[in-house]
């Protein structure tokens, strides 16, 4: 180690930059559990009552449940219909067909806002404001990207000599597909899923147009209510967003892992 | 009987090609229609005199050239922090590799919300910085640290940051060890071989890590809205306003026509340097 | 699994493939006798594994066709060619047990339990991994991989098994036992094997017939002995075995011909029998190091005995291989001759800078054309 005397500054440099990761997400852990009513540091004492109240009150429960609701349809659609693009694009051979991998990329890189308010002008002449199949549609269209990379990534690596060698054995296409690509893929499959579940489930900007008071997103009551005045019960919410968040990363790591091996 | 299996053989093989229907007619109909409908609003409501508000007003232009500062700023500042910390991912072995890959990839997953607002906490006049700092008597009144660009670009690099470093990280995957340990062998220094070496080879990974951060940052409209300066908002937030505030639909489409134009100009120009399809985390 | 195959003959009739504008295979035809182990060999890139590709279906030619016995199969996609293929790399599945693997082919054609975990006991057995059944590839070592995919491609009774260099991965000592192994099965089965590697030695051990690729094309088809002792063209004579190559000018008198090599001072190589190379033609001499006898240098002008040809040189270097001495000799024009004696007839007084005369039987040189591109380059 002595020989490297600069990797010592390196280590303690890194420390600061991951505690610049880490450290200010985590303060509201704490802070959901104060007992006094002003959301200020340090919090003072420990109660539940904030948490108390976020599963008591009907607005933030509903929008919970319907956060829920869209994260589910949004990881269905968007895995079903992102594995299949993923497969046509990394398989098919037709014209056109390197320009369109990069094409149906293209939600990442145009800004949210864009879409959002391009999305919300499309929803307003179909009368699709303020529904859950909206929203479900307006998230898979973000969602499908990451999807596309992370199922192309999936069969990039996988070697298709095992493809030839299930037909030489007397498999067919369907047959191979089911008995052989696919388990090889699921959980790169189930890993996008997971994404496309966290992309909804966090997702503000468009749910903020796309929404109405009735069908409203966690996201979005949230951000309501830290813009009127601020009180304990939206660390409490925030907390229960980066728990649900560490669990689908946790489950998704864990899918990811067993595709290495 | 046997033409028609040979017919069969061909139809299988461009079978794969029409797996990708769905996604791309279901990309064309919510996306790109979307971004067709916005530009047509742009010019008939009422008239393509939308765009004459960046004549009368010089908040929109002005808007532009503060989110592009802070867009340039918030990328250096991610290159500065992310480099050394994709570094030491990429030589520190496979358990720092891990346990730092576990740091960036948890905020990376959670909600920019819930990280804006805790900035918020830190930041604010009565937050955890200053507080501490009155206490401690080193300052005797708060710091400006929330409502101005300073706010917007600590919270803007906080949330990009794992970008960065995930672009920095698998471009350095790709380096081969041996190419450094072999400038070692030939007598370089390990900083020369470092500078000489590994830093050249790991710019397309940084190429890819800034044009991820400047595009996403042009766009961002939570964070400046939660953290910024309420009298110099950035062009998101202007969009915003002129769509569900001002009810104003054509304008509001004609700034986000320009601010598309703006990204995909930057995108083009990234891709003299880096492809695109490696930034967007394609293998290979 | 010795139920009569109905082995009926692999043949390969005049395919061709590009890939873009480069010709992977081009104008292909060999034929396989029932149970015959045949050989495809030439360096990567030369069109073996684009043809064992074609043949299991997993290519389309471009043109030509492949037949199964009485029937042409060109058109039938892979699953139905029911021809057993062993990979490279043996593309075990990796989420299925080596059992599951060799079930696989069963489970597809809809056998049932039983019978299926009968003929899997069997193949286990038949390649000696009793008891390994129920581990994943990953668990396995590489020999035992390539013998769970040796089973999994027999287990069906294929009337053909292409292997595609399926021992590239593993060992030297490895790799000899399981040369002994596939042969073992070959005989007992009497299955028709078609072969791909680069390795000659291989080759030459397992191989009833070798067919010699070059550039997408087969240069020529035989037994190893054939191809040893009567190549049809200089890449053959310098693929197989070790060669000296005099190149020349033809110089044919009658029924004895002459090479002249073009270097000063000239050196002439006489060629007994048939001289089927018109006169004055560019042509070539093959001779094989063994053939020639290495004397110690006699004083005064030295003449060839009967119908043996003669040249000196000036010994470079002398290799010691055990077996045999290895001699590489400077002749007069500069170029150089590799000679190897045999122990018992080898005079180890013969060192560095020794002068010597080098000597061979006329019928054992082989005359050949000169190659094509040569030809081109001294006209």
């Amino acid at each position: 180690m002595n020989r490297f005397p600069w990797k010592g500054g390196l280590h303690s440099v890194v420390a600061l930059i991951a505690i610049f990761l880490l450290l200010p997400t985590l303060v509201v852990i704490p802070l959901s559990f104060t007992e006094g009513t002003l959301l200020r540091w340090p919090p003072r004492g420990f109660s539940l009552r904030w948490y108390e109240i976020l599963l008591t009150d009907q607005a933030l429960r509903d929008a919970t449940l319907k956060s829920l609701e869209v994260g589910f349809f949004t990881a269905v659609a968007a895995t079903a219909i992102g594995t299949s693009t993923a497969l046509g694009l990394t398989r098919g051979r037709f014209r056109g067909r390197q320009l369109t991998s990069s094409l149906v990329l293209s939600p990442i890189v145009v800004p949210t806002v864009i879409t959002a308010i391009g999305t919300y002008f499309v929803f307003v002449r179909l009368g699709i404001v303020g529904t859950t199949a909206g929203l479900v549609l307006a998230h898979t269209v973000l969602a499908l990207p990451l999807v596309i990379v992370s199922v192309t990534n999936s069969l990039r690596s996988f070697d298709r000599n095992l493809e030839l060698a299930a037909a030489s054995l007397g498999a067919g296409p369907l047959t191979t597909f089911f008995r052989v690509t696919l388990p090889l893929i699921a959980p790169g499959v189930a890993a996008s899923a997971l994404f496309a579940f966290i992309t909804s489930w966090d997702e503000i900007v468009v749910a903020l147009f796309i929404t109405d008071p009735v069908v409203r997103t966690l996201p979005v009551v949230i951000f309501n209510q830290v813009r009127s005045g601020v009180d304990p019960t939206v660390a409490a919410a925030a907390t229960l967003l980066i728990l649900v968040t560490v669990i689908a990363l946790g489950v998704a790591l864990l899918a990811r892992r067993r595709t290495m091996t | 009987m046997l033409a028609l299996t040979g017919r069969m053989t061909v139809k299988r093989l461009r079978g794969w090609g029409l797996l990708a229907a769905p996604g791309i007619l279901f990309l064309l109909v919510l996306f790109g229609w979307p971004l067709a409908d916005m530009a047509i609003l742009s010019l008939t409501t009422p008239s393509p005199s939308n765009y004459a508000v960046f004549a009368e007003s010089p908040v929109y232009l002005d808007a532009y050239v503060t989110t592009f500062v802070v867009a340039l700023v918030t990328t250096g500042a991610c290159l500065l922090l992310g480099y050394p910390y994709a570094y030491l991912m990429h030589t520190g072995g496979r358990t720092l590799a891990l346990i730092l890959g576990f740091f960036v990839l948890l905020p990376f997953w959670s909600s920019i919300l819930v990280r804006t607002f805790a900035w918020s906490v830190w930041l604010q006049d009565t937050g955890i910085v200053n507080t501490t700092l009155l206490d401690a008597g080193v300052i005797d009144r708060p710091l400006p640290l929330i409502r101005n660009a300073l706010g917007t670009t600590i919270g803007m690099t906080h949330v990009l940051l794992p970008f960065m470093v995930l672009s920095l990280y698998a471009g350095m995957r790709r380096i081969d060890p041996n190419l450094t340990r072999a400038a070692m062998s030939l007598g370089a220094s390990p900083l020369t071989a470092f500078r000489r070496i590994f830093l050249p080879l790991s710019m397309a990974g940084i190429y890819a890590g800034s044009l991820i951060v400047l595009v996403i940052s042009l766009g961002f409209y939570l964070t400046p809205a939660v953290l910024g300066d309420p009298g110099k908002p950035l062009i998101g937030q202007l969009i915003v306003e002129q769509v569900t505030g001002q009810l104003n639909f054509g304008v509001g489409g004609a700034l986000g026509v320009v601010l598309l134009v703006a990204t995909l100009a930057v995108v083009w120009a990234g891709t003299w340097l880096v492809d695109l399809r490696s930034v967007m985390g394609y293998e290979e | 699994m010795t139920t009569t195959r109905s082995a009926g003959h692999l043949e390969v009739r005049g395919i061709a493939k590009r890939y873009d504008k480069v010709s992977a295979v081009d104008d292909v035809s060999f034929r396989m006798a029932p149970g015959e182990f045949l050989t495809l060999l030439g360096a990567s890139g030369s069109g073996k594994t684009t043809t064992l590709k074609i043949i299991a279906g997993f290519e389309a030619p471009d043109s030509g066709e492949v037949w199964l016995g009485e029937q042409p199969i060109t058109q039938l996609p892979a699953h139905r060619r029911n021809i057993g293929v062993v990979f490279q790399n043996y593309a075990l599945f990796p989420h299925l047990t080596a059992a599951e693997n060799i079930a696989f082919p069963l489970r597809v054609r809809g056998i049932g339990k039983a019978e299926r975990a009968k003929r899997v006991r069997h193949a286990l057995a038949t390649v000696r991994l009793e008891g390994t059944g129920d581990r994943y590839p990953r668990q396995l070592s590489g020999g035992q991989q390539q013998r769970v995919a040796l089973a999994r491609a027999l287990v069906f009774e294929p009337q053909v098994l292409l292997m595609d260099e399926p021992m590239g991965a593993l060992d030297k000592r490895l790799r000899e036992a399981l040369q002994l192994e596939i042969m073992r099965i070959h005989r007992e089965l009497g299955i028709t094997i078609c072969y791909v590697t680069h390795d000659q030695e291989e080759a030459l051990v397992m191989s009833d017939r070798i067919a010699i690729y070059d550039d997408g094309r087969i240069r020529q088809v035989g037994t190893a002995e054939e191809l040893y002792e009567l190549p049809e063209s200089v890449f053959v004579a310098e693929f197989m075995g070790e060669s000296n190559v005099f190149h020349g000018t033809l110089d044919g008198k009658g029924k004895v011909g002459r090479l002249i090599a073009p270097r000063r001072p000239p050196i002439t190589v006489s060629i007994d029998g048939p001289c089927p190379i018109g006169d004055g033609a560019d042509a070539v001499v093959v001779v094989r190091p063994e053939r020639i006898r290495v004397l110690r240098r006699r004083r005064g002008d030295s003449e060839p005995e009967p119908g043996r040809n003669i040249l000196t040189g000036v010994v470079q270097d002398v290799i010691y291989l055990g077996s045999d001495r290895r001699y590489l000799v400077a002749l007069p024009d500069g170029s150089t001759c590799q000679a190897r004696v045999g122990a018992a007839h080898a005079d180890p007084g013969i060192g560095r800078g020794d002068h010597v005369e080098l000597t061979w039987d006329r019928a054992d040189a082989i005359l050949l054309e000169a190659p094509a591109a040569e030809r081109e380059a001294t006209s």
